[in-house]
């Protein structure tokens, strides 16, 4: 380029068109350069999702069934809990998360993919270091820190993956082909740096005492705030105006939303130590954060409800569309529930509770993951040129997924409310409280044996995508939408009619 | 590109060391010059290793050690401590295991609350030998079962209630994991602290 960059007079959620670039065919460019790292991610992402899911279920029946399976060292909750942990939020979401940030990169860019290779080693890399680490966990090797139980090496493992991929993005970034970056390259941009700050200062320049503690928290929820967060948002703004045709509703707020997610998200961590042993500036700076977070939250939500106005009938057809939507509403639900949630009047009822349990999974769950699903719905089928076998266990997914994460989210909350109003009465016996929790727990398990469900026929829809049987390999290369270099519709329902 | 891209590196990273410095060096140049609160010592060798099992076996994961202060829910009139815990509890604790959740009880008093290396042993074993319809796994790795001819006189036998007995005539005994474990729950005391005046404060604030 030997021009400044200049945003375009007029700002619309649509890239504007890179001149001297014909029709779709850099598209397939693109999609081939990504195809192999994004497919390698995705794959390693959903091994991933299915063994976490498998770990979660073991940790959620030992609660119901505290004597299950007592004799295993390897399996007991204090172990299983944290290996969960770390294998759907170091495996599934964030492996996903570079899945989808890679393809989405380079086709923001308009440029191929540069430093395949880098990618494909950092997936290796990091699935090395997470096994190594959750087995570690699982033989007794946790290091007793909340969200950072594996043991360095392994961790260590995960962050060179990461500048590896840091690595191939800068590289592609140099060889882009827009005039102008479009909201989403920010997004993702901002979270791959992010993400090996955050591993890298809390793993190599520990804090010592009480202080760890705050430390600690600054960087489990900034995993889950400028990681997590970023790319599930630059998902939804590339995906909502992709689906439905319709460029962003304002520009200049989502310029807002992001800056102040930058700004304000790493404050508020310390609110997962409310009413504890810390100095009380800490504990309202936090509060204060966190209320503010009511600004990027409502930015974002505004402008997802008012692109998606007038399209919502496009929900019918397009799952992915679905997915990414429920996931986007699930955002706002999450952000300003824990905007509010960090007042005292709040926490001083749900701190130490299931609400915790609950609030977590709806960010990661309802938010991170059914984006992640959609976006994977929509990537595959672009990267394989095929697309899935089944539209109805497309939805069957997307039924199950949404039904179980909102009844597990609600019956949790409910637990964490009832929890958190008898611990301060003093007059009920801590073993009653326990017991009560009972029913709760066992919704949750039984909530978390559909969302497995579902994981598994995500899983079986891959697999078939990637590898399909001989006899549907024929029928999907023959169709005309494949001979036309199109590429394919992500809208279910229209191939099947 | 230049222009575009610089800004978004320097603006996010400035940001993310914005609250870095705020969250994590300041408290942690704040907290440095922390003495230990009275009675407060390193911890032996036993409870060194017994806190290790903590770590390891995940009892962080139920249970919390920071009482709170009066006026931030109840934990003092649940008699979980005299005072809220403060930051010289935890001088000697690396990592310091606050939890975050109470599926169980806060133990940061539990020396105090419970001091009886018996019940320890025996709850660990089967915590629904003493609480019904807990929710505690039990943990009979930590332990040995054995016939009573084999067991020395320096070893100790678990008490529990016959039905819980593991039968055959056979004996429960302590293995040294489980010793430890129970040496550094006998540590976690929460213990008056002097005031300038000579008072004791059972809470600071």
């Amino acid at each position: 380029m030997n021009h400044p960059i200049q945003p375009p007079a007029v700002l619309t959620g649509l890239p504007p068109k890179s001149p001297g670039i014909p029709g779709y065919a850099w598209r397939q460019e693109v999609d081939r350069s990504t195809r192999l790292p994004v497919l390698t991610f995705t794959a390693s992402a959903i091994a991933w999702l299915l063994i976490g899911s498998a770990i979660a279920l073991l940790a959620a029946f030992k609660l119901d069934f505290p004597d299950w399976l007592a004799g295993q060292a390897a399996l007991t909750f204090g172990r299983v809990r944290p290996a969960h942990l770390h294998a759907t939020i170091y495996g599934w979401i964030s492996m996903a998360g570079v899945g989808i940030m890679v393809w989405l990169w380079a086709r923001l860019l308009k440029t191929p993919l540069r430093g395949q290779w880098l990618v494909l080693t950092a997936a290796v890399l990091w699935n090395t270091g997470l096994l190594v680490g959750v087995t570690a966990i699982l033989a007794g090797g946790s290091t007793g820190v909340e969200w950072l139980e594996m043991p360095l090496t392994a961790f260590l493992f995960i962050v060179a993956a990461l500048l590896l991929v840091a690595i191939a993005m800068v590289w592609t970034l140099i060889h882009h082909r827009v005039e102008h970056f479009y909201i989403s390259v920010w997004y993702l941009g901002a979270g791959m740096l992010w993400m090996p700050f955050l591993l890298l200062v809390v793993l190599l320049a520990p804090q010592k005492g009480l202080a760890q503690a705050t430390a600690n928290w600054w960087f489990a929820h900034n995993v889950v705030g400028l990681w997590l967060t970023p790319v599930g948002l630059a998902t939804a703004y590339y995906l909502i105006p992709r689906i439905t045709g319709k460029p962003i509703y304002s520009y200049n707020l989502a310029y807002l939303g992001f800056w102040t997610l930058a700004l304000f998200f790493g404050w508020t961590g310390v609110h997962h130590l409310a009413g504890g042993p810390l100095p009380q500036w800490l504990e309202a700076v936090s509060i204060a954060f966190s209320f503010m977070m009511i600004i990027p939250v409502v930015a974002v939500a505004v402008n997802f409800h008012k692109t998606m106005t007038g399209s919502f009938n496009r929900l019918k057809d397009s799952v992915a569309l679905r997915f990414v939507v429920f996931g986007a509403v699930s955002y706002t639900v999450v952000g300003l529930i824990g905007a509010v949630q960090s007042f005292r009047v709040y926490q001083e009822v749900v701190h130490f509770t299931q609400h915790t349990v609950a609030h977590a999974h709806l960010g990661v769950y309802a938010f991170a993951s059914m984006i992640a699903f959609g976006a994977l719905y929509h990537v595959v089928p672009r990267l394989t040129g095929r697309d899935w076998e089944s539209s109805r266990l497309v939805n069957l997914h997307f039924w199950v997924a949404a039904g179980g994460i909102t009844i597990q989210w609600a019956a949790l909350t409910i637990a964490g409310f009832t929890q958190g109003l008898q611990l301060l009465d003093p007059v009920i016996p801590f073993v009653e409280i326990a017991r009560s929790l009972k029913p709760w727990l066992l919704v949750r398990s039984i909530t978390g044996v559909f969302l497995t469900a579902g994981h598994f026929v995500f899983a079986w829809l891959l697999y078939r995508n990637v590898r399909p049987s001989s006899a549907v390999r024929t029928r999907m290369n023959s169709t005309a939408a494949q001979e036309a270099g199109f590429d394919v519709s992500a809208t279910i329902a229209q191939r099947s009619a | 590109m230049p222009t575009r891209a610089s800004t978004l590196v320097i603006g996010a990273l400035s940001a993310v060391m914005m609250s870095y410095t705020a969250l994590a060096l300041i408290p942690g140049f704040q907290l440095s010059t922390v003495e230990a609160t009275p009675e407060r010592i390193e911890y032996t060798a036993a409870q060194a290793r017994g806190r290790l099992v903590y770590q390891r076996e995940g009892c962080l994961y139920c249970h919390t050690q920071q009482v709170r202060a009066e006026g931030f829910g109840v934990d003092q009139a649940r008699g979980w401590g005299s005072r809220g815990s403060l930051p010289g509890d935890y001088v000697y604790d690396d990592p310091p295991l606050l939890g975050s959740m109470r599926t169980g009880q806060d133990l940061h008093d539990i020396g105090h609350r419970v001091p009886s290396l018996e019940w320890h042993l025996t709850h660990l074993y089967q915590p629904r030998a003493l609480v019904a319809g807990s929710l505690m796994p039990a943990y009979p790795y930590l332990f040995e079962v054995r016939d009573p001819a084999d067991v020395l006189p320096s070893e100790v036998t678990v008490a529990l209630p016959r039905q819980y007995q593991p039968g055959d005539g056979k004996v429960v005994v302590a293995t040294r994991d489980a010793l430890d474990l129970v040496a550094y729950l006998q540590s976690l005391r929460v213990s008056p602290v002097l005031q300038a005046d000579g008072g004791t404060a059972p809470t600071v604030n």
